[in-house]
């Protein structure tokens, strides 16, 4: 039905535009859902009311997809969600925003995140939070909750997202999508606007994990524009979509079921390692015995890189400038003071004060050092399983506000993604229930290096398989 | 662990941010809890362990051949800028007049 094409993943709707569906009636679809829903939702930053399907064809043909605000594209407001880049218009495009326009992909705006990608909840954005389509009242996860609330409530058909601590991941798992993070080095950050440059990843967030394939398959390559990424061939992920775990080692680490974890996650991770063991994969037990070190260590390397990364908002090349500085000194501060929030003041403090003179051996380098153990601790588990299975999020949806002034609180909420950022693994966030009050569940999936075929085969077979409730959210 | 707001005015400064007297001593109680949560790093013994900045283990140094390549225009680059004057990036005055 015409009416809803919004519903459509993008592999679906390859199918319909071969068959001599327009690409323009997609697009009318979700202006309309995205006129009566998003001023409640929030998911975008930008509207690109001017988006069309451009000649030259290509595998995202006259498909929509949304691009975080920290990704730049050309000519369009890329902000951070954040007032002191308000009004910047890149002179470039990204490289992965280049793909998907070589593609064929429509690009339908900006969308809202935590500013500068600090937090968990995007509750952060100088554009205001974003709300979870399940439940008005609880934050989608962050930092990329716009792009995975626009998915999960239709407004868009893809999105991309970034991931430095879990910011594709939990906002999946907290709306109910499917979310990657690719290995580091597998897709170029060349115009994602940068916060901590060693853990950095660009990701598909969609509805389906055939989607997901689809749009890695476009971004995913190396690219001289970014000394980090790896020059190994992009396999076609599409062959990778095969129903079947039989043999696949599925990796249990026991530190990931402990106190703190919600007891419905708990249980719906459970049924679906059991999920796996009837398809018949070999579970085994796992030990990551410093999973509980990955956070402090995050939070260390993250500010650090951070704080040196936003020394370049200083009003000078771009961005907002506080007006009638007397000086250069007085122009920065003021600057900066005027134009950061709170969260991204907070993380600029924690980072400048881990690597100040007399701390940086301390809390830096002891970070690294850790930081070792933690990769150490996967190498070892990957003799024993080709893939570990964890819960994506410990617990579902929190509500607005709810640890809005607990930093310490909020930081905990990305224990479970913040291994595979220090390790440099890929990991992917896919639907697996819901709880009795109606909010989605996220189990994630790390492999090892560049072996995202296989989480693409694992997650197409549980998604094929596990009989879970396919549901929309309420709007 | 107790970061006194001597610590927070230092580190606003070394990051270029200027904190009003009620912030000063809310991040200080902040950055009080996240660095005491932090410390917990120090029961692992690291001794013998070399530090991992980034996970790319074949990575070396990346170099591009030296040949002159297309970039952006003067007037492309200003386009996003506060202030400018003809090729330049316009900021308040650095040196000052004797």
């Amino acid at each position: 039905m015409m009416e809803d094409l919004h519903l459509s993943t993008g592999h679906e709707l390859k199918v319909l535009m071969r068959d001599g569906l327009e690409s323009a009636k997609i697009l009318d679809a979700l202006y309309a859902r995205i006129d009566v829903l998003d001023s409640k939702i929030g998911a975008f930053a930008l509207v690109n009311r001017k988006a069309h399907r451009r000649p030259g064809g290509g595998t995202l043909d006259g498909i929509p997809v949304l691009v975080k605000d920290n990704i730049c594209v050309k000519g369009e407001d890329t902000t951070c969600s954040s007032k002191i880049l308000k009004g910047f218009k890149p002179p470039y495009d990204a490289t992965v925003v280049r793909r998907l326009k070589e593609e064929g992909a429509v690009l339908i705006g900006k969308a809202n995140m935590d500013e500068f990608a600090f937090g968990s909840s995007c509750e952060t954005s100088c554009y205001g939070p974003t709300r979870n389509p399940w439940d008005l009242e609880r934050i989608p996860g962050g930092s990329s909750g716009g792009s995975a609330a626009a998915v999960a409530s239709d407004e868009t058909i893809m999105a991309l997202g970034s991931d430095t601590g879990g910011s594709i991941r939990q906002p999946a798992a907290l709306c109910g999508v499917v979310g990657l993070k690719p290995t580091y080095g597998r897709v170029s950050r060349y115009g994602l606007i940068a916060f901590a440059s060693s853990l950095d990843q660009i990701g598909p967030i969609t509805k389906d994990v055939e989607d997901a394939a689809l749009l890695l398959g476009v971004i995913a390559g190396y690219d001289e524009m970014d000394s980090t990424s790896v020059d190994i061939p992009v396999p076609d992920y599409a062959t990778s979509l095969a129903s079947d775990v039989k043999g696949l080692r599925v990796g249990v680490p026991k530190e990931y079921f402990v106190k703190g974890i919600d007891r419905e996650v708990e249980a719906a991770v459970k049924r679906s390692i059991n999920v796996f063991k009837d398809l018949g994969a070999l579970v085994v037990d796992i030990s990551l015995p410093h999973t509980e070190y990955a956070v402090s260590a995050y939070y260390i390397i993250g500010p650090a890189e951070a704080s040196s990364n936003l020394a370049r908002f200083d009003g000078a090349h771009y961005g907002y400038r506080a007006p009638d500085a007397k000086n250069m000194l007085d122009m920065y501060v003021r600057t900066r003071s005027e134009g950061f929030g709170r969260e991204a003041k907070r993380r600029i403090l924690l980072g400048t004060y881990c690597l100040s003179s007399g701390y940086y051996d301390a809390y830096y380098l002891k970070a690294l050092k850790v930081r070792t153990k933690i990769k150490e601790d996967f190498d070892n588990a990957f003799k024993f399983c080709d893939i570990i299975v964890t819960p994506t999020s410990p617990t579902p949806a929190f509500r607005i506000g709810e640890k809005a002034n607990d930093p310490l609180a909020m930081y905990l909420s990305d224990i479970f993604t913040i291994p595979a950022n220090l390790a440099g693994l890929p990991g992917i966030s896919i639907p697996c229930g819901f709880t009795r009050s109606g909010l989605p569940i996220g189990l994630q999936i790390m492999a090892k290096p560049f072996a995202e075929e296989t989480i693409f085969r694992a997650a197409y077979t549980f998604e094929r398989n596990a009989d879970i409730e396919k549901r929309k959210p309420k709007l | 662990m107790k970061i006194d707001k001597e610590i927070v005015r230092r580190v606003a400064l070394l990051s270029r941010l200027s904190l009003a007297e009620d912030e000063i001593s809310e991040y200080g109680s902040q950055l009080g809890a996240i660095l005491e949560y932090i410390s917990k790093l120090n029961e692992i013994d690291t001794r013998d362990v070399p530090p991992t900045s980034h996970t790319l283990a074949t990575l070396k140094n990346v170099y591009r051949k030296d040949i002159l390549k297309p970039s952006l225009k003067a007037e492309e680059a200003l386009k996003n800028a506060p202030s400018s004057e003809g090729d330049f990036f316009k900021v308040p005055q650095i040196i000052e007049k004797r």
